[in-house]
This record gives structure tokens, C-alpha cells and sequence, in this order.
């Protein structure tokens, strides 16, 4: 916009240049082009709209296909619904009937847990193979072989170790954190200016001085990059293991409504998933700009 | 002439290439001595090599009478890109070095060293919010607060504008002054080798580069810039090293890229 209000001065401007020279007062008027001088709108501005335009797209599509499409219910009604549940999430009747917040947070536990452990292993892992050549040598073929395997394929080795559903889940939740953990925090071990090295080794610095005011500060934008990219992935996963394994949780819960029937519930659920993982990775967002030194 | 620094029959060579051959340089207590020629000509080698960031393939070098064998704090250091780590303010980046050789007054000395480069009201400034001399100037500080036997500056002003690199010239005369520091250091700058430098060494250009010629700069100081600028002896001395690397040392084009 702001590009088109300045051609639009250049195609104007050679106007005000007349042949015969303009009385004094005439001069002083030409500036005055409201219609071409408008600042343009601020850019929050600008924002909101597009941001209120796409969600009212949105929800018109899907009132749409709602209206032609059969069986699903429509915004107004997954509304209605959603008023029902989040006016008493933390309900408990029995462990086959809780509040949508305790599923979530369960869920979220799992993540917790599998994730924390994950990190665990994976950072101290990540910073030996990006040190050490000849660890990464052997972690390449392992990594790049289990990397693409899909972290489900993993829950019945779960299932078969841990004899239970709910440590299977976490392990699933470990597994497919673990690779972005060590990969992202290798790669930042290696990206480690040599300048910086050459700032320890001039000065002869400990090797634990070496980690903690060097290797580890200069990794750790990588680290929360993995973080980021883990979190995001077994949000994901969770869902699945869950509607798997049963029990409490905001993926078993999907399945449970699936089994009763109830679409407005799913539509709830698919919405509180979202805006859930939206958080986890704005939080990290957050704190990757903290430590960003630029 | 005492032997402080000496480069004694030092070569240098990375597998096939040869870079360096027969170097041999000994610097005073005291003195400022400058390294010039061409780039690639292995300079900066050759104080990496007394920083002990690389070890010769063929000779030695002397500190102070001991061996020189891998780095230490008995050298400071100036890289030409600043080498501050950015995750630490100016007195952090400053304190690390201190810490590593002072067990006391560490804070004073951190303080006295920024002062000394009229950096005290920046103190608490991460390296991104403060300019690229002032960077160079943390740098400085930072080598000198470990109070060196010797100082070891790689091109410290090659990144700054010119009216920048003036002021940090003076500064660094000002503190050499001050302290009566040992430099060795790598420029590409006529000026500033003759302006800083009691003795400029000339490097013949690489494969093999070797020391060509070395020329004494007697004029008094303090030296200023001003008064330099149209002084005769000075543009004599200037002369003589343009001669050397643009008629003796002219860089015949190149016949392969490196």
C-alpha cells in the first residue's frame, strides 16, 4: 500500500509545475493533496483484520459445509456445546468420565514426563556427538534409520516392555522427542565459532569454564530449536497414542466421543488440541528470543 | 639488542603447501613491531604461531627465554572480527580472561582495564548493543587485562571505518604509551604500520613467504597524526614500504584461484 501511495506522488508531482509563474498564495496551496498524503494504516492494524477476515472464512466454510455436508454439526452448536463443558471441566466421575481440563492435563503430564526424559538423554547425547567425530559417525546410520519411523510403530515394544498402556505412552512420547533433541543440539555443538575457541584456547580456559560460558550459551539457541520441534511432535503424537491405549487424556477422550457419537465433542476437542500446542509453541518461541543474542 | 620475542628459523607448512619459511624476527621488550604484505602471505600465520594457536613445522619460538608450546595467557590476543562472546556484557567478556590468571582484585582489574579504553560507562553493554569500535575496544582491553607479556594484534582495526581505525590508532599509542606494552601485530595498512610501529616487517608474498625487508621507524614520541602527515621522514618511511609492496611485491595476476 505504502508503494502504491508513492507512485502515485511521483505520477502527481510534475504537475504542480505550470508554465507561467503561479501567484505567491496559489504556490502555497499545492501541497495540500489529503487524498495522496493519508498515512498508510498501521500494520496491527492491518493484522486484526486479516486475522478476524480468515477466522470469520473459516468459520462461514465450515457453517456451509455443516448446512450441505450431513453429519456435522454446525459452529453454532459445537458452540453451545463447548459453553456445556468448559463451564465445569475439572469434573471427575470415575476414570472413564472427567472434565475436559483433567484430560488435557494428562495428556500434558504425558508430554511432560516422556519429553523431560527425552531431554535427559538427548541433550547430553546431542552435545557428545556434536564433539566427537567419531560418535557422530556411529549415531548417523541409527539416527537416520529411526528418525522417519513413525513414533506409533514404537508403542507396542512399549506395550510388550512396560506390560501397562500409560508408561508405553510416554515411551512413545520419549522416543519421538528424542531424535530432534540430540540432531538439533549436535548441530549447534558444531556450529560453535571457531573464534570462540580461539577465545578459550588463547586464554588456556578449564574445559568446564569451556562448557559452561561457551559450548553451552552457544548451543543453546539450537537446543531450544529441538525443544520447540519436540514438544511440537509429541503434542501431535500424543493424540494418537492415546486414542491407543485409552485411559485419561484429551486423545482417548476423542475416541471416547467418537464411540458415543457425540461430533461436537471431537470439533471441541480437534480446537482445544490446537490452541493447546499453539501455546506450548508460543511459550518456546519466547524463550528462543530470549536467548537469541543478536 | 635483548632477546624478548624471538622467531628463531621458523616454517610453516599446512600438508603440500608451504607457507612460511625461514622466518626469523626477534622483538625487544617494549617494542611495537608490525607485520605487512599482501593477503595470503601467511601474516597472520606467523602470529597465530607466536599466539600458539598453530605449532611451526620447522623452528622455534622464544617468550621471555621459555618455549613457546600452545597458547596461553601469557599472550593477549586481538582477532580482527572482536571475539567477544555475546552472550556476556563487556566487563563478563572482560572478567573471563581476568578470572583465568588473577586470583584477586579480579573486579578492580577488569575495571581498570576497561577504563584504561575509555569503556567504564559501557560496562554492563552486550557486545550487540555497543559499535564495532567499541567491540574492538573490549577486545583490547580484554587482552590487555591479563597483563600480557606480549600483545598480539591480527588486523584488530581491518573491519572499521576509517575515521574509527584513526581514533583507535591514537588510543592504542596512547595505552602502549601508558603500559609499555610488547606488540606484534598484522596490518595491511601502510599508515597505520608506520605510524604505530617502531620496525615494520615486510613480507615477501606466499607460497614460501619469507621476511623481505625490515624498515626502522625512528620518528619521536608521541607521535601525532596530524603533525605526521606532512613530515618528510615520514613520507619517506611511507614510501619505502609502498615501494616495497607495490614494485617489489606487486601481485602478479593470478594464475590459478587458491
Amino acid at each position: 500500500m505504502a508503494a502504491l501511495v508513492l507512485q502515485r506522488k511521483k505520477q502527481f508531482e510534475p504537475k504542480p509545475q505550470p508554465t507561467s509563474p503561479p501567484h505567491p498564495a496559489a504556490r502555497r496551496e499545492i501541497p495540500v493533496q489529503p487524498a495522496f498524503r493519508r498515512p498508510p494504516a498501521p500494520e496491527w492494524l492491518v493484522n486484526l483484520i486479516a486475522w478476524v477476515a480468515g477466522i470469520a472464512l473459516f468459520i462461514v466454510a465450515w457453517a456451509v459445509i455443516a448446512k450441505f455436508g450431513g453429519r456435522i454439526p454446525d459452529p453454532g452448536a459445537v458452540g453451545a456445546a463447548a459453553a456445556k463443558i468448559f463451564a465445569d471441566p475439572f469434573y471427575s466421575k470415575g476414570p472413564n468420565d472427567q472434565g475436559i481440563g483433567w484430560n488435557v492435563l494428562s495428556s500434558l503430564k504425558r508430554v511432560g514426563i516422556g519429553f523431560g526424559l527425552a531431554a535427559l538423554v538427548g541433550i547430553p547425547l546431542g552435545f557428545m556427538i556434536g564433539r566427537f567425530r567419531f560418535l557422530s559417525g556411529m549415531a548417523a546410520p541409527i539416527i537416520a534409520l529411526l528418525k522417519p519411523v513413525s513414533p506409533l510403530a514404537w508403542l507396542p515394544i512399549g506395550l510388550l516392555v512396560f506390560k501397562a498402556a500409560n508408561p508405553a505412552a510416554i515411551y512413545v512420547i520419549f522416543i519421538c522427542s528424542l531424535w530432534p533433541m540430540i540432531v538439533n543440539t549436535a548441530v549447534g555443538v558444531r556450529q560453535i565459532p571457531q573464534d570462540y575457541l580461539n577465545v578459550a584456547r588463547v586464554l588456556n580456559l578449564s574445559e568446564w569454564k569451556v562448557f559452561t560460558k561457551i559450548l553451552f550459551p552457544a548451543v543453546l539457541p539450537y537446543m531450544i530449536t529441538g525443544v520447540r520441534l519436540s514438544i511440537g511432535v509429541a503434542w501431535l503424537v500424543i493424540v494418537a497414542a492415546e486414542m491407543l491405549t485409552g485411559g485419561v487424556g484429551i486423545g482417548f477422550w476423542v475416541w471416547d466421543e467418537w464411540n458415543n457419537l457425540k461430533v461436537e465433542h471431537i470439533m471441541i476437542a480437534i480446537f482445544t488440541i490446537g490452541v493447546v500446542g499453539l501455546l506450548l509453541e508460543q511459550a518456546l518461541m519466547l524463550a528462543a528470543r530470549r536467548f537469541n543474542y543478536g | 639488542m635483548d632477546k624478548y620475542l624471538s622467531i628463531e628459523a621458523v616454517g610453516m607448512s599446512f600438508g603440500a603447501s608451504q607457507i612460511l619459511t625461514g622466518i626469523d624476527l626477534t622483538i625487544r621488550k617494549g617494542e611495537f613491531v608490525t607485520l605487512i604484505g599482501h593477503s595470503g602471505c601467511g601474516k597472520s600465520t606467523l602470529l597465530n604461531l607466536v599466539a600458539g594457536l598453530l605449532k611451526p613445522t620447522a623452528g622455534t619460538v622464544l617468550l621471555a627465554g621459555k618455549h613457546v608450546d600452545g597458547p596461553g595467557p601469557d599472550r593477549g590476543v586481538v582477532f580482527q572480527n572482536h571475539s567477544l562472546l555475546p552472550w556476556l556484557t563487556c566487563f563478563g567478556n572482560v572478567y573471563l580472561a581476568v578470572e583465568k590468571v588473577f586470583s584477586d582484585q579480579r573486579s578492580e582489574r577488569t575495571h581498570a582495564a576497561l577504563d584504561l579504553v575509555g569503556l567504564s560507562h559501557a560496562e554492563h553493554r552486550y557486545p550487540h548493543q555497543i559499535s564495532g569500535g567499541m567491540k574492538q575496544r573490549v577486545g583490547i582491553a580484554r587482552a590487555l587485562a591479563i597483563e600480557p607479556k606480549v600483545l598480539l594484534l591480527d588486523e584488530p582495526f581491518g573491519a572499521l571505518d576509517a575515521l574509527t581505525r584513526a581514533t583507535l590508532q591514537d588510543e592504542l599509542m596512547r595505552i602502549v604509551g601508558q603500559t609499555g606494552a610488547t606488540v606484534l601485530m598484522v596490518t595491511h595498512d601502510v599508515d597505520e604500520a608506520v605510524l604505530l610501529s617502531d620496525r615494520v616487517v615486510m613480507m615477501t608474498n606466499g607460497p614460501a613467504a619469507r621476511i623481505g625487508e625490515i624498515l626502522e621507524v625512528l620518528l619521536a614520541r608521541p607521535r601525532r597524526r596530524l603533525a605526521l602527515a606532512h613530515d618528510p621522514q615520514f613520507m619517506d618511511l611511507r614510501a619505502e614500504v609502498l615501494e616495497f609492496l607495490y614494485e617489489k611485491q606487486a601481485h602478479k595476476p593470478a594464475l590459478k584461484v587458491a
